[in-house]
């Protein structure tokens, strides 16, 4: 057998990151090169024959200025608020409730566990149907509690209720999320730390707000900010839901983005407010990892 | 004895307390599983029952959503129907049944194969990649190594209708679109940040010794990687396959815009599934049901390894 003796452990840990890195570089980092360039061109993809040039920042500035894409990003915020603000009060409920350990805790948390793991798109798909006005079972569901005919609302075409049809499904997908890493946080909290406070008598809701929810900040803080950045980019569900629908009420950003890229075809233009976008996870991802590494510090 | 029973009663709670407290998490799981047996249930009903008000949950079961999931049928007149041979085979005879032949098979068998072939493909690929790499980075002294990190597990956080203009045209320029090959390549690198860094946590929890003993005893690094740090990360390499699995099976962005037909994947697919006269709900529901048992099994499965595999190897237990 011949020994490689003679690759050092220097050649060896280059040999063995290299293939990643040359493979992000090819297919992440050089079209986010070519985005950037054809951000400063009106280049339409449709049209390839046709020559573009340069338009310098004016794609830029029309984008800043567009109010159609502040509404979209309005609506976006107000999606990523919402959802983040429901699935914190119930995952982080739920995660207080499972930490009692009772009896079956186990099965039933798989039970909970399971929406975050299927596929957003399918999800958006089959809420639709559920969402059907009188044969839709959310609408019978609603209407059998309340006493409303199951087909006088419209979950998806409805003006009011259309974008909280979105961070409903956003919430019944991700609470689990919340809820897992939130679980986390209660079980790194020693025990001896409860039995100390009880020793100074300090009430079950002092305990909470100056034990339990400082200790579990920090893994609240992590699960908020991959959902916000999750949330900010999300196109799946909300494309097959209600494909930004009612007209563009429910329209967040990646959807106002498809929609220039892949049917209007504005390639120069969405070019320009992918890498806005890029710009805005990458500053929230910069957080998010500074918040990776303090959790994994403790 | 008294005493000691009050100083552990926050610890443990009572158990009326805890019954409570599962009532509730019972009842949010009820209702949180409501939608998928729902689906389950729309798969095995008629079309008209799956469109019954007020909705039916239970119905005589049939397969008449996985019949037209796999198969396409078509009206034909009476007298063409008297003149065929007795059906044959289960579909066969629910379509006579409603005046209607089976023409052909549907696309749901290519599209399945697709996702499979993508599927594992691009797991096999990140995984291989990944392990080599969180291996470096783990045992290593590498320059810059967290700044490489970074940028690894940045790529996974841009928006996939951002990334995926560019790879549009790139593709095109290569004749890739709508090719098994560039699904494959694509996945594979969105994969690879999650494979680095999920390996990297468990690599990092076997300890050095092992190798370095093997080291002493002559082995050369490579032989050392392969001999003692491989098979005590088998684990862990098992379940980063398994979330690379379930993204890449569940992936619908790329696959919508970059694939229409050779290449496309069930995802942009499932929505599709139309039959005689409008939506066929049962169809639909089948496809959704078969599509999502794979993802539920896996998820039972992984149970322990999930809270990792959500954020990046970052918390463990």
């Amino acid at each position: 057998m011949t020994r490689l003796a003679g690759i050092s452990d220097r050649t060896v840990a280059w040999l063995f990151i290299s293939p990643t890195i040359v493979l992000l570089l090819a297919i992440n980092i050089f079209p986010l090169i070519w985005t950037l360039y054809m951000s400063f061109t009106n280049f339409k993809a449709n049209m390839g024959w046709v020559k573009y040039k340069s338009v310098g920042i004016e794609n830029y500035a029309d984008i800043l200025t567009d109010s159609d894409i502040w509404a979209a990003m309005q609506t976006t915020a107000q999606f990523v608020f919402w959802s983040i603000l429901f699935e914190v009060l119930l995952g982080f409920g739920l995660a207080l409730l499972i930490n009692r350990k009772f009896r079956g805790h186990g099965l039933w948390t798989t039970v909970i566990l399971l929406p975050m793991m299927l596929s957003p798109a399918v999800v958006g798909n089959f809420w639709t149907f559920l969402f059907q006005p009188q044969i839709g079972l959310f609408n019978y569901i609603v209407s059998f509690f309340s006493g409303v005919d199951p087909a006088s609302f419209q979950m998806i075409g409805d003006v009011k209720l259309a974008p909280w049809t979105i961070v409903l499904v956003d919430t019944w997908m991700w609470t689990p999320y919340v809820m897992l890493i939130c679980l986390a946080g209660l079980r790194s909290i020693p025990d001896y730390i409860y039995e100390a406070a009880e020793v100074d008598r300090a009430s079950a809701w002092r305990q909470f707000w100056s034990i339990t929810l400082p200790m579990v900040l920090p893994f609240l803080m992590l699960a908020v900010l991959f959902r916000a950045i999750e949330n900010f980019k999300m196109f799946d569900m909300v494309n097959l839901l209600t494909n930004g629908g009612p007209g563009s009420l429910t329209e967040t950003v990646s959807i106002t983005l498809k929609r220039a890229a892949f049917e209007k075809w504005q390639t120069g233009w969405s070019s320009a407010l992918a890498i806005i976008l890029f710009v805005v996870v990458f500053a929230v991802a910069n957080i998010y990892v500074k918040a990776l590494n303090k959790v994994k510090q403790q | 004895m008294n005493g000691k029973a009050t100083a552990h009663s926050v610890v443990e709670a009572s158990s009326r307390f805890k019954l409570f407290c599962g009532a509730i998490v019972v009842f949010y799981a009820l209702v949180t599983i409501t939608p998928l047996l729902w689906i389950f249930l729309t798969s095995i009903k008629t079309p008209g029952d799956s469109i019954a008000y007020p909705p039916k949950v239970l119905s005589e079961p049939t397969l008449e959503g996985y019949c037209n999931l796999f198969e396409i049928r078509s009206r034909q007149t009476p007298e063409y129907m008297a003149s065929l041979p007795a059906a044959d085979g289960y579909c066969d005879k629910l379509a006579r049944s409603r005046n209607m032949v089976i023409a052909g098979a549907s696309k749901t068998p290519g599209r399945l194969v697709n996702s499979l072939l993508i599927g594992f493909s691009s797991t096999f690929l990140a995984v291989f990649l990944g392990t080599l790499a969180a291996y470096a980075f783990s045992r290593f002294r590498v320059p810059v190594r967290d700044d490489l990190m970074f940028f690894i597990l940045s790529t996974r956080f841009m928006p996939p209708i951002a990334v995926a203009i560019p790879i549009y045209l790139m593709y095109r320029q290569l004749g890739m679109t709508d090719t098994h090959f560039g699904m494959i390549l694509l996945y594979t690198s969105v994969n690879v940040s999650l494979a680095v860094w999920l390996l990297k946590g468990f690599i990092d929890e076997i300890p050095r010794e092992y190798e370095e003993a093997a080291l002493v005893d002559g082995y050369t690094r490579l032989q050392a990687f392969v001999k003692t740090v491989l098979p005590q990360a088998a684990t862990g390499i098992a379940a980063t396959a398994v979330f690379c699995l379930i993204f890449a099976w569940n992936e619908y962005a790329f696959a919508v815009l970059l694939t229409s037909g050779v290449a496309q994947t069930m995802p942009p697919f499932i929505p599709f599934i139309i039959g005689e006269g409008g939506q066929d709900w049962p169809a639909v529901a089948a496809g959704t049901t078969l599509f999502v048992i794979p993802i539920l099994c896996f998820t039972i499965l992984l149970r322990k390894h999930l809270l990792r595999g959500i954020t990046f190897g970052a918390v463990r237990k």
